[in-house]
């Protein structure tokens, strides 16, 4: 399991990585196993608001839809419009080719609320424990 | 939860494992997708020890299958197989089943692993004691080795010539020295087999099959897999697109219904719903727009709900979405336009034959 030490996490499994005022998001490697094959991506249209803790996407494997909470709030300023052509690049390179959105963030303060690498990789496995 | 006897086995093979009629089963070992395609261009290997098998054996046996089931059973030889449905008095379906005539007056049901006990009961119901009937479910596993590389593969573990076993045909013989019922019948739309083999045999047969697979790159196929070769086939699930409420009739079974051979069970009510005509009809979609059509979303001919999807994936081979729904019969010629609402939007698509994607 890859969990950058560079980028923050949600509780949700997505992924932030930070430069200045904008935020890159993804779904985590954790999350992309869970799910399985990815085969469809609806990501939001650049200049949506997006609000923390709601959905601004969908990605859905062959059993399961799944919706893809912001981790931060804030504009969409970039949109990976690759990805819903080769939705499954979601499962090979969830960190990299994979992002989904750049926002530009409303409230940087948000950031606080996400986990360390070092603190999601605690979080998966307290999750782990709690499944067996 | 039930185990199959494979349970180490798939445990071993790193399967993710779910709950299914009470089993647990594996979903998938590495990618439904990656197993969906090596079964469409080599082979895969499934185990579906879940499924029940119910005999019907003595003099008395055909007679009470040709009440059972609306097909004629009559038709079949030593060692030929139907798929075939129970219906209810009212014409609902009981279950969807293949029946194997393997022996002369011996008839095996493989019936869905959610039916088994309620078959069993059915059976037992309208047998009257004629025919000696046998819940072998506990006795047999079911092993599945399918794909146009299936052929080859079994091949190498049996003196059986596969060559002269014809599509919905069964012969018993040895497989990687396990005695074992061969059937030509699948599940996928794939050429391939169904192996009946003694529980306590399964475990050997599965790691045989296996290893006569590698050179073909047989995999290990899990139920999500399986799922999607079914319906992009065009094959029914019961309790999704057939149930007690659905007929034969309105599933597009009516090859089956063989009104011309002795009563059976739904007779009457199937004989006044073909002469009335049914209300709704099972098509098959197709969608152009993007998007995943799922069970119970709207199926829409213009601004008009006209029925509910009851099986939907995005199926791996053709790269689009495709369902199976109930409509009035108005909306089921092929080429009629519907749409499928997928959160809030009508994703577009058409009416096609089934099967949906067609095999070599």
């Amino acid at each position: 399991m890859e969990i950058p030490s560079q980028l923050r996490y949600s509780h949700e499994h997505e992924w932030v990585a930070v430069e200045d005022n904008i935020a890159t998001i993804g779904i985590t490697d954790y999350a992309q196993e869970q799910l399985g094959d990815v085969v469809y991506v609806e990501l939001p249209e650049v200049g949506t608001q997006i609000t923390k803790d709601e959905a601004f996407g969908v990605v859905e494997s062959v059993k399961a839809v799944s919706d893809i909470y912001a981790p931060v709030s804030g504009t969409v300023t970039e949109v990976n419009v690759d990805l819903p052509d080769s939705p499954e690049t979601i499962n090979e390179d969830p960190y990299g080719d994979a992002w989904m959105i750049r926002v530009e963030m409303s409230d940087p303060t948000e950031l606080d609320d996400l986990m360390t690498a070092a603190e999601y990789k605690k979080f998966l496995e307290e999750q782990e424990k709690d499944e067996e | 939860m039930k185990r199959t006897p494979l349970y180490q086995a798939h445990r071993a093979l790193g399967a993710r494992l779910i709950e299914f009629s009470g089993w647990e089963m594996p979903l998938q070992y590495k990618s439904i997708v990656a197993e969906h395609r090596a079964v469409r261009t080599g082979v895969g290997l499934f185990d579906l020890s879940h499924m029940g098998e119910i005999e019907l054996r003595g003099p008395q046996a055909l007679a009470v299958c040709q009440e059972l089931l609306v097909s004629d059973v009559a038709r079949l030889q030593l060692g030929q197989a139907q798929y075939s449905v129970l219906c209810y008095p009212h014409g609902g379906i009981v279950d969807d089943v293949i029946v194997y005539r393997i022996a002369g007056d011996r008839y095996l049901f493989c019936v869905n692993a959610a039916n088994s006990e309620h078959d069993y009961d059915w059976m037992r119901a309208h047998n009257h004691g004629r025919a000696e009937l046998i819940n072998r479910s506990d006795e047999y596993a079911l092993i599945a080795i399918q794909g146009p590389r299936a052929a080859a593969t079994l091949q190498r573990l049996t003196p059986l010539d596969l060559m002269q076993l014809r599509r919905y045909w069964c012969v018993t013989g040895e497989v990687g020295g396990i005695p074992t019922l061969v059937a030509r019948t699948g599940y996928t739309g794939e050429d391939g087999f169904e192996l009946f083999v003694s529980l306590h045999h399964s475990v050997p047969l599965w790691q045989a099959c296996l290893d006569a697979g590698r050179q073909e790159g047989i995999v290990p196929v899990g139920l999500g897999a399986r799922d999607t070769l079914r319906l992009e086939a065009g094959y029914l699930l019961y309790g999704n697109d057939i149930d007690a409420q659905t007929t034969p009739l309105e599933a597009g079974l009516q090859r089956l219904v063989r009104f011309d051979k002795p009563a059976f069970l739904g007779r009457e009510a199937l004989l006044r719903q073909q002469q009335s005509g049914v209300s709704r009809q099972l098509v098959a979609v197709r969608l152009h727009d993007p998007g995943v059509p799922r069970r119970g979303y709207a199926l829409w001919s213009g601004d008009r709900v006209v029925g509910h999807v009851t099986s939907g994936t995005l199926s791996p081979c053709l790269g689009t979405g495709i369902a199976l729904g109930y409509v009035p019969p108005s909306y089921t010629a092929v080429g009629t336009p519907l749409a499928v609402e997928i959160r809030g939007r009508h994703a577009q698509g058409q009416v096609v034959t089934r099967p949906f994607y067609h095999t070599h």
